[in-house]
């Protein structure tokens, strides 16, 4: 394995059993990511990435593959088996800072348990570090002793943030972290994750459905469909010439804000038809019933890895 | 002019204290004529459109203000006279089509209610026949695939976005004049979003409906509308055709919104707007944007601005332009 990669994940695979069948919510995805990048998970509803990413984080241990991180643990053992090492480095902010901060605990307390879990400084100087924390995301010291429900929705994800900061982590998680957010704040929890990532190096799974984002703050993008990946490429290349049909169909949806914009969404392309569902993904390419391009081979073997350049990579038999 | 709101206040009223949401607030919708209602969640956008329907919630209070539709005050008629403006002129769109849908009845049953309701009343008592054949025409209007299924369906057995085709054909049922569209695609994917923005905008050029279309997301408004109203905690900031307001915004609040909306052909967002809406059971005095504003005026603390027209098609409430 290369010395640059961070996370390793291949062929990881997770199902979960319901009343009307086995859902594979991740069926076979695999993907590198390297030290200090940010990578955007995209996908809709149903997609399956928010499962990958906890599964990564521990809360499912996977059915199939493997997760290697830093060259030498293994993330596809259960939770309680992984060293509080391994837990202190990889943190998640969730998409709802409303339900994922204790509404009866003050901002101090929220952002001092995991310092005092993990033991990383002190405990006689532990409001020092919860004050540096928050001014470090942007906050004042004053709200230290505030509850959440004083907060608005932005300051809330910054404090969600200033949490997951808090036991100085290499790889963060944002699962949806800023898409229960209006734009204004937004905007500044955005910037704040972009500078925080560059002072402390940090890596971020960026795991999201709005591409606006995407186009802000991640390096390179991959785009999920019923449980498995169509198209990798680095950011640039991928609003310049996005190349799975499904990639395109996603782009020309956006509703834009100005012309350069809409210059930008592929033409010739309409949104058409719903997400089957993932008890029965349909054979092949599972894009297939809803793309304008399929061929008949589409609906019988699954595409290949179709590699355009070094790290353009497209699932579509449409580029054999 | 269709539609015009002047002046309106309306608070919420509790026990312990009143919350003051909307301020004064002013709209014109011509016949035809597609409006947008912007600003962040919790500025009083819901309230605004529920207000125009009465269908405010019971602590709801009317306290001041008027809204002619069509030559009548809405806010004098009775309940009769409005029972029949809600059957056949103005329909709404809700945000959530889960909540708006009965959970324990079919499909088949909430619609044929509508459509019975609307029958009856114009005279004409319709055979289940004449009913079923009637949605089957609006569902294809909507493009719902497979309508059988769905009017035999509940509706948690629809997928997201059949269940907002479904509000969407319901309340065309009844718009005959005007369609309120309330986030209409809030919980939908983007793919999906796109179908249903398409829809809607073609439904409302074919029937010559005005539409009032609330959302915080810029991009859709920019899209579907003609001309957009800025609403921020209850007040309206700023007036502008829709291209103008997006390329040139005035009040700083619209300015610092727009440049927080990620683009997708560069990159970098603007800094955001610090703090939060202010607490409507104490708001501020003067403009509301005041404590939040980076260019506030010692008058802006006190004083309410009023409007200023900058030209035929801009209106914005904010010292700065004085």
């Amino acid at each position: 394995m290369q010395d640059d990669i961070i996370l390793n994940v291949s062929d990881l695979k997770k199902y979960f059993n319901t009343a009307e069948g086995v859902v594979r919510a991740v069926d076979g995805v695999s993907f590198n990511i390297r030290y200090g990048e940010t990578l955007a998970l995209v996908g809709e509803s149903g997609s399956g990435k928010t499962t990958t990413g906890h599964v990564i984080m521990g809360f499912y241990s996977p059915d199939d593959g493997k997760i290697i991180y830093k060259n030498r643990y293994d993330l596809s053992a259960p939770m309680k088996k992984r060293p509080l090492e391994l837990k202190r480095d990889i943190q998640i902010v969730f998409q709802d800072p409303g339900t994922s901060l204790n509404p009866k605990r003050l901002v101090k307390d929220i952002i001092s348990l995991p310092l005092l879990i993990h033991k990383t400084i002190d405990k006689r100087r532990i409001y020092d570090k919860v004050a540096e924390l928050l001014e470090y995301v942007g906050l004042s010291e004053e709200f230290m002793f505030k509850y959440p429900h004083e907060l608005g929705g932005g300051e809330k994800q910054l404090v969600a943030v200033a949490r997951a900061l808090a036991p100085q982590p290499s790889f963060i998680i944002l699962d949806e972290s800023t898409s229960a957010l209006d734009v204004s704040s937004q905007a500044k929890v955005l910037n704040t994750l972009v500078k925080i990532q560059k002072e402390l190096q940090l890596t971020y799974l960026l795991i999201t459905h709005d591409l606006g984002v995407v186009r802000n703050i991640s390096q390179r993008v991959m785009i999920m469909y019923l449980g498995k990946i169509y198209e990798e490429a680095p950011t640039e290349k991928f609003f310049k010439s996005p190349m799975h049909p499904y990639t395109q169909m996603l782009l020309s949806s956006i509703p834009t804000l100005s012309e350069e914009d809409e210059k930008i969404k592929p033409k010739g392309i309409e949104s058409i038809g719903e997400i089957p569902s993932a008890v029965k993904p349909p054979n092949g390419c599972r894009f297939h019933t809803r793309c304008p391009f399929a061929k008949p081979v589409c609906s019988q073997r699954d595409p290949p890895d179709i590699v355009l350049d070094s790290n353009h990579i497209v699932r579509c038999w449409l580029y054999e | 002019m269709l539609l015009e709101i002047d002046n309106l206040y309306v608070n919420y009223k509790s026990y312990w204290y009143t919350l003051k949401v909307l301020n004064g607030v002013w709209l014109k919708v011509e016949k035809g004529e597609r409006v947008g209602i912007i600003g962040e969640s919790g500025s009083g956008k819901t309230t605004l459109l529920k207000t125009i329907l009465r269908v405010l919630p019971q602590n709801g209070i009317i306290s001041k203000g008027e809204i002619r539709y069509d030559g009548r005050n809405i806010l004098k008629l009775s309940d009769s006279e409005l029972a029949k403006i809600r059957r056949k002129e103005i329909g709404m769109i809700f945000q959530d089509p889960m909540a708006a849908l009965n959970p324990v009845f079919k499909i088949r049953d909430q619609l044929y209610d509508i459509l019975k309701y609307k029958m009856t009343t114009e005279g004409h008592n319709p055979s289940s026949k004449e009913l079923y054949e009637e949605s089957l025409r609006i569902f294809n209007d909507v493009r719902l695939p497979d309508p059988d299924r769905v009017l035999e369906s509940y509706p948690f057995q629809l997928s997201g976005g059949m269940r907002q085709r479904v509000m969407i054909a319901m309340a065309l049922a009844s718009a005959g004049k005007l369609l309120l569209a309330d986030e209409p695609t809030t919980n939908l994917d983007v793919t999906i979003q796109d179908q249903i923005l398409k829809l809607i905008h073609r439904l409302v050029v074919e029937k010559n409906l005005s539409i009032i279309l609330v959302s915080h997301a810029l991009g859709m408004v920019y899209q579907m509308t003609d001309k957009v109203y800025v609403l921020y905690a209850g007040d309206i900031m700023e007036e502008a055709e829709t291209r103008k307001m997006f390329n040139k915004p005035k009040h700083p609040y619209t300015q610092l919104l727009i440049a927080s909306t990620p683009r997708l052909s560069s990159v970098g967002v603007g800094e955001g707007i610090r703090g939060k809406l202010p607490d409507y059971r104490n708001p501020p005095a003067g403009c509301r944007f005041a404590p939040r504003c980076p260019y506030v005026m010692d008058k802006c603390i006190n004083t309410k601005p009023s409007r200023i027209q900058l030209s035929a098609e801009h209106t914005v409430s904010c010292y700065l332009y004085d």
